[in-house]
């Protein structure tokens, strides 16, 4: 081979390699991603159709206060409001330890025919002056957030 | 005192770092020795200086000055003095000043240890490394000041955030930082390789020490963050596949990528653009990384409350640091052509596909890190991308990249033969095969994904062990003389087959601990039981207990296994009342080839059952194990001595320097 044929070969081979590795990602990007909703949000889409029963989703809001049950041998039920919808969530699981009532929360999983979420994951963060940004958006939205509030906009500090 | 002693030693360090970063390059630009001299003995009083710095916050932390703001938020007098003491990295401003002394200190390791580097390159370095440091002083000092005041003090402060009072979490910072910050230093050599128009054997010589040490550093830093995560966060997983975990992820493939590409550079003058190209990369996506846990941007687990006003500055910094270095590049770097030629089939091939398969992977994760924001930024709606896609995507990667790892070793330089690198490596072969088939035949669960992996992690540990063997001419000549071989073999050969082997040994642990991994979460009451695994596990009894600086519930767990008792574990609930949280306190039992992990999680309604949750993880150790026989061949291949003394010395005297 010339030297000019091998430096070709070089070049054609790396861009396979990165043909392959753009195409992967491309193809894994529209199957995977997950897209994210406040309660109201989600109920509408329900509604017209454009979210099915059975696809994923991740839910945020803050979980209304005193909507926690715990009941014996049964998941753990709780309300996930933006102020104007609730949605009510099934999990059954260990709840994270920062999850409390009337503060910010990110859950993931489906809904069921009825309209309740089944999460399989549920998301609350390492600072309890943390808030998902998400959340803070849908929250907005719905016209909910205020200044200071409990589980209000994020204030400086914090940690690694 | 004690605080404005701090605050006056980072202030030091600022005029220090402004008059090193101008000594260096205009010492070189002029050739003046005494100018460029003048820029190692800042290094080394900088360094100093943010030490006094960074001690000083240690103490007012030790002392639970609460004067002090920071010491406030995230201290408590009631907390073990080790925490005290990690409180003080334990925050944004701590941290921030932590980083910058690990940035000073590099560049004084480079004042001192360089004494070989030719005056005019060590000087540039020096200066990237203190114009690197300037922005991130200037970062502390005016928008993260860890030495500012309270007034009037309150009696007691606020408390380290309970989930970071653990020693794992203790010392992952600081080698997080090591990592880092030790990809500076390649950065610096890039810039300064750059602006002098020079790569060469030499350079990557130098370089390749750094980035070793970095990427060493970044391996542990990470390995020690997944293990906490494991047995802390009580879901018994140990990686996420979080931003902030990708975030140190992107410079561990690049470095890993760099660490190699050096090698090809050092020894044949070939693949200098790139190797500069993935050193500019490395500190790149560290910077990155400190962008996404510092901002806030994304939603993790690590985000923390953030400040939007630190985010932009730090997003300045990451622009200005790309912008200009990658500039730099595009215009240097046409002139950084190859000398030799190598065949297609070459260890130069080798590691150059290895390059490809690695920098892709980095650039995979980086694209489904970035894509909420993006999707964000554009329609304004919220997605994420999570575990399938990273799982999919980098293991359809890994496993080429898996697959040509024992051949590199194995191929000469310049020519090869793919035949003769067969031969040598059909018993590691034979051996992965049959372990393979062998666990697809036994396994009763799982998908046959996990048998690929498995033989792939017993490929690599094979290959490392056979080459080894090869070098020592195991079974061609006497056992004796084979040992005194491998003993005489260099740290280097040591070194990749180590660090090799430890590749394969986390894919084994990561294969298994997710295929064959039991999970039992139920709600139980006193004398209930649940079976995992081999193990039958009785919940005894419930019982209060009472901490240092916490009140927890404790379950008392018997565990059995064949009807022989083998321990009780005691999961923990507990409750900080000074910041008001609980926390988790996983039990493991491990036998070193499995772990059996039990987290407490609540109290039902009705007062008697907790929920328990129970994982059973097949080799789970092996994924940290595995990461530690990484780090030890990169410290056994840092030890080699050979490969760097005795490097070409350059003569900067004779031929003038194609600076123009």
């Amino acid at each position: 081979m010339t030297r000019k044929q091998r430096r070709f070969a070089f070049l054609a081979g790396g861009l396979v390699v990165l043909g392959i590795a753009a195409a992967l990602v491309l193809f894994a990007l529209r199957d995977t991603i997950v897209f994210f909703y406040g309660p109201g949000e989600a109920l509408a889409r329900l509604e017209d159709g454009q979210l099915r029963a059975g696809q994923r989703v991740r839910l945020g809001g803050l979980v209304e206060g005193g909507s926690v049950e715990k009941p014996a041998g049964g998941p753990i039920v709780f309300v996930i409001t933006d102020g104007t919808s609730n949605v009510k969530v099934t999990f059954n699981d260990i709840l994270p330890d920062l999850f409390r009532e009337g503060q910010g929360v990110v859950a993931q999983g489906t809904f069921g025919e009825n309209r309740v979420f089944i999460a399989d994951e549920v998301l609350a963060k390492h600072d309890e002056k943390y808030m998902p940004p998400e959340v803070a958006d849908a929250l907005k939205k719905s016209g909910r957030w205020k200044e200071g509030e409990a589980g209000g906009p994020p204030a400086p500090g914090g940690a690694p | 005192m004690i605080p404005e002693i701090g605050h006056f030693a980072l202030l030091l360090g600022l005029a220090l770092a402004l008059y090193q970063a101008a000594a260096g390059f205009f010492g070189a630009a002029r050739r003046a020795p005494r100018l460029m001299e003048s820029a190692g003995a800042a290094a080394i009083a900088l360094a100093g200086a943010l030490a006094v710095s960074f001690g000083a916050l240690i103490a007012v932390y030790v002392q639970s000055d609460f004067s002090v703001a920071v010491v406030v938020g995230n201290s408590h007098s009631a907390k073990p003095l080790l925490y005290k003491i990690a409180g003080a990295w334990g925050n944004h401003e701590g941290s921030m000043l932590l980083w910058s002394l690990m940035l000073a200190l590099f560049g004084a390791m480079v004042a001192v240890f360089g004494r070989g580097l030719p005056p005019t390159l060590k000087a540039r370095v020096l200066g990237v490394q203190a114009l690197i440091g300037v922005a991130f002083l200037l970062f502390i000092a005016f928008t993260s000041n860890p030495f500012a005041r309270l007034d009037p003090a309150p009696l007691d402060g606020r408390g380290l955030n309970p989930l970071l009072q653990d020693p794992g979490l203790a010392f992952h910072p600081p080698l997080l930082y090591a990592g880092y910050v030790g990809f500076s230093i390649t950065f610096a050599f890039a810039v300064a390789g750059l602006i002098e128009g020079k790569i060469d054997a030499a350079w990557a010589r130098w370089v390749r020490p750094w980035a070793l040490a970095a990427w060493m550093a970044l391996t542990l830093g990470i390995a020690l963050g997944s293990w906490w995560a494991y047995y802390e966060l009580g879901w018994g997983g140990f990686w996420f596949w979080d931003p902030v975990e990708n975030a140190s992820l992107l410079p561990w493939l690049a470095g890993a990528a760099l660490l190699h590409s050096a090698i090809v550079c050092e020894r044949r003058e070939a693949m200098k653009a790139w190797t500069v190209f993935l050193a500019l990369l490395a500190f790149s996506f560290s910077l990155l990384g400190t962008f996404l846990v510092r901002s806030g941007v994304l939603t993790s687990v690590h985000a923390f409350a953030s400040d939007p006003e630190r985010g932009v500055f730090i997003l300045a910094i990451l622009v200005l640091t790309v912008g200009i270095s990658f500039a730099l590049f595009a215009w240097r770097a046409p002139s950084l052509r190859a000398t030799v030629v190598f065949s297609p089939v070459s260890r130069e091939t080798a590691l150059a596909l290895n390059n490809l398969l690695l920098t892709s992977a980095a650039l995979a994760v980086l694209i489904g890190t970035l894509y909420p924001l993006v999707v964000d930024a554009l329609s304004g709606e919220a997605i994420s991308v999570g575990p399938p896609y990273f799982n999919l995507v980098v293991g359809a990667l890994f496993l080429p990249l898996l697959i040509i790892v024992p051949f590199g070793p194995r191929l000469a330089w310049k020519r090869a033969q793919i035949a003769q690198a067969a031969t040598q490596l059909w018993a590691a072969a034979g051996v992965a095969l049959v372990i393979g088939i062998a666990v697809l035949a036994l396994q009763t669960k799982g998908p046959w994904l996990a048998a690929v992996g498995i033989a792939l992690g017993a490929w690599l540990i094979c290959g490392a062990l056979s080459d080894l063997a090869e070098r020592s001419r195991l079974f061609r000549v006497s056992f004796g003389t084979s040992l005194s071989r491998l003993a005489g073999l260099p740290g280097a050969v040591w070194g990749s087959a180590l660090a090799h082997a430890g590749v394969g040994v986390t894919v084994l642990g990561v294969v298994a601990a997710t295929a064959w991994a039991e999970e039992s979460i139920k709600a139980m009451k006193a004398g209930d039981i649940a079976d995992i695994g081999p193990y039958h596990v009785t919940l005894v009894e419930m019982a209060p207990v009472q901490g240092a600086n916490y009140i927890a519930d404790r379950a008392v767990l018997k565990v059995e296994r064949g009807g022989a008792a083998v321990l009780t574990m005691t999961p923990e609930r507990r409750f900080f009342p000074v910041s008001r949280t609980t926390t988790t306190e996983t039990a493991i039992h491990t036998t070193g080839f499995s772990d059996l992990y039990a987290a407490l999680g609540e109290r039902m309604e009705d007062g008697e059952a907790w929920t328990v949750r129970l994982h059973y993880r097949p080799l789970a150790p092996f994924i940290w194990l595995g990461a530690l026989l990484m780090a030890a061949g990169g410290a056994l291949s840092l030890l080699d001595r050979r490969l760097r003394v005795g490097a070409p010395s350059r003569r900067i005297v004779a031929t003038p320097v194609a600076a123009e």
